[in-house]
């Protein structure tokens, strides 16, 4: 019997070549003014 | 670094350098809170992974996949510092008269004033000159109110517009406004032009009166909210109804709702930053922790049913979130963001703006000033001591640099009660996102 189900594998070890590009949205201009949260933004090569 | 938490009865674990989730039943919850005991207090994990039997088989496993226990990247690397956002304070001048407000009144400290058209398209002009190979660039129209100075914001659209494809840009907009004045034309332009629209509102009636208040010392919540129904209602485009909590309403999981139940399908309502009589303290963090679960249970029934809405604060997109570049460096002040004020005058974010020593330069000028900008490139999760062994890390970077500066005088020291409730939201944003992917397969 499994006791782990991977719900999802991050990928914040991509390499980083394929990240950094900088076309995502600041998260400042989204909703966010004083309780900074990056993990809501979305990475724009994802979006398209 | 792992970290294990519950939502909604199931236990989870994280995975802090891939972002990787798992969900454990209730014999794998003790067993990977008992490593990651170990691992905190930087025991041997693979001695103890050996006991043997089948669930250390299954955490092992995950561990040699790389999805459980995996080491920091040794060569992660820094992001760029390329100024692309620009918040443009076209009005240090407000028609509202908030007690809570970091601008005090609108003014910022300083003189009433509107930015003119001249300044505004010398923003324009420095944004682009600053952004190298950067195509998105990103205005927000702020102030005080700026849709005080409608004619400027105006002018600053047309005239970025007719230059960015000449440059090979691609500008977006936002107004952030409070809404008290909106004509049909502004509804009209606005809705057309902007790419995201972010309106204050605080919650209930006598929640946003409590505070939001005109000159004149009324509430204006009655103008407010008829005009950003006008406004947003219909909008197809990106949204936010944004506003403060305080503790004077803890229970602010009923405005949160009260912002849903206007209409508005994009919610954000955050804690204060404050040491005024309304501060948030220690002593309300249980308050609000609980409140925050009240929200989340409400929150996943709505969107279960087909009546739901976005909260800012929950939402985590655990597949197509940023890159971890993105995440070092918080949400880019002074490197990526920065802020100008009516007179020209540039700051690393709106919250700086008119701070002695955080003055960047000016559009008129060229070039930033290195020692400032110095100050915010180093200000990352790397370097900022209270986050190198934080769960969160990746997902607040640091949390506000105005924040940390307001509350301990330091943009590097996080302002600790700002990290509770935020380590609070994050459990429930993962814990709501994954029982969602799970029901979805």
């Amino acid at each position: 019997m499994k006791h782990i189900k991977t719900v999802v594998k991050g990928s914040l070890k991509e390499k980083k070549e394929k990240t950094g590009c900088g076309e995502c949205q600041t998260s400042c201009q989204s909703a966010c003014k004083t309780s900074c949260t990056l993990a809501n933004q979305r990475c724009e090569k994802k979006i398209r | 670094m792992i970290h294990t938490f519950t939502h909604n009865g199931a236990g989870f674990v994280l995975d802090v350098e891939t972002g990787s989730v798992h969900m454990l039943d209730g014999e794998a919850f003790e067993a990977v809170r008992r490593l990651e005991q170990i691992e905190k207090d930087g025991g041997d994990i693979d001695a103890a992974l050996k006991e043997g039997g089948p669930l250390m088989e299954e955490i092992s496993a995950l561990k040699s996949e790389g999805l459980l226990f995996s080491p920091p990247d040794e060569d992660a690397g820094m992001p760029e510092s390329v100024v692309k956002a620009m918040c443009l304070h076209l009005a240090h001048d407000c028609n509202l008269r908030c007690d809570y407000c970091f601008a005090k009144g609108g003014a910022f400290a300083g003189r009433r004033e509107l930015m003119s058209a001249q300044t505004a398209k010398a923003a324009i002009d420095f944004l682009i000159s600053v952004s190298g190979k950067r195509r998105n660039l990103e205005i927000d129209f702020f102030g005080g109110e700026p849709l005080l100075n409608f004619e400027v914001l105006k002018e600053t659209v047309s005239y970025a517009r007719g230059i960015e494809a000449e440059h090979g840009k691609n500008f977006r907009f936002t107004v952030t406004t409070n809404a008290y004045r909106v004509t049909d034309e502004m509804k009209e332009y606005i809705n057309k032009e902007m790419n995201n629209i972010v309106v204050s509102i605080d919650g209930r009636p006598h929640v946003h009166d409590a505070v939001r208040k005109t000159a004149g010392g009324r509430g204006s919540y009655a103008r407010v909210a008829e005009n950003a129904k006008a406004l947003l209602l219909n909008r197809e485009g990106e949204y936010y109804v944004r506003g403060t909590f305080t503790a004077d309403n803890l229970d602010f999981a009923e405005d949160v709702l009260h912002v849903a139940d206007m209409g508005f399908s994009g919610v954000s309502i955050e804690p204060v930053v404050t040491t005024g009589a309304n501060a948030i303290k220690e002593e309300h963090l249980p308050a609000i922790f609980a409140e925050y679960d009240r929200l989340a249970a409400e929150y996943a029934r709505r969107r279960k049913n087909g009546s739901g809405f976005t909260f800012f604060h929950f939402m985590v997109d655990l597949g197509a979130g940023p890159c971890r570049l993105k995440r070092v460096r918080g949400c880019g002040a002074g490197t990526e963001y920065i802020a100008v004020a009516p007179t020209g005058d540039i700051y690393p974010c709106h919250q700086f703006v008119g701070k002695s020593g955080y003055r960047l330069g000016s559009v008129y000028e060229t070039g930033l000033e290195e020692s400032v900008a110095k100050r915010f490139e180093d200000c990352n999760i790397y370097n900022m001591e209270d986050c190198k062994n934080c769960w969160a890390k990746y997902y607040c970077s640091g949390g506000c640099a105005a924040a940390n500066y307001n509350i301990n005088g330091d943009i590097q020291k996080p302002y600790r009660i700002g990290c509770e409730m935020q380590r609070k939201r994050l459990e429930i944003a993962i814990g709501m996102a994954a029982l969602e992917r799970m029901e979805d397969e």
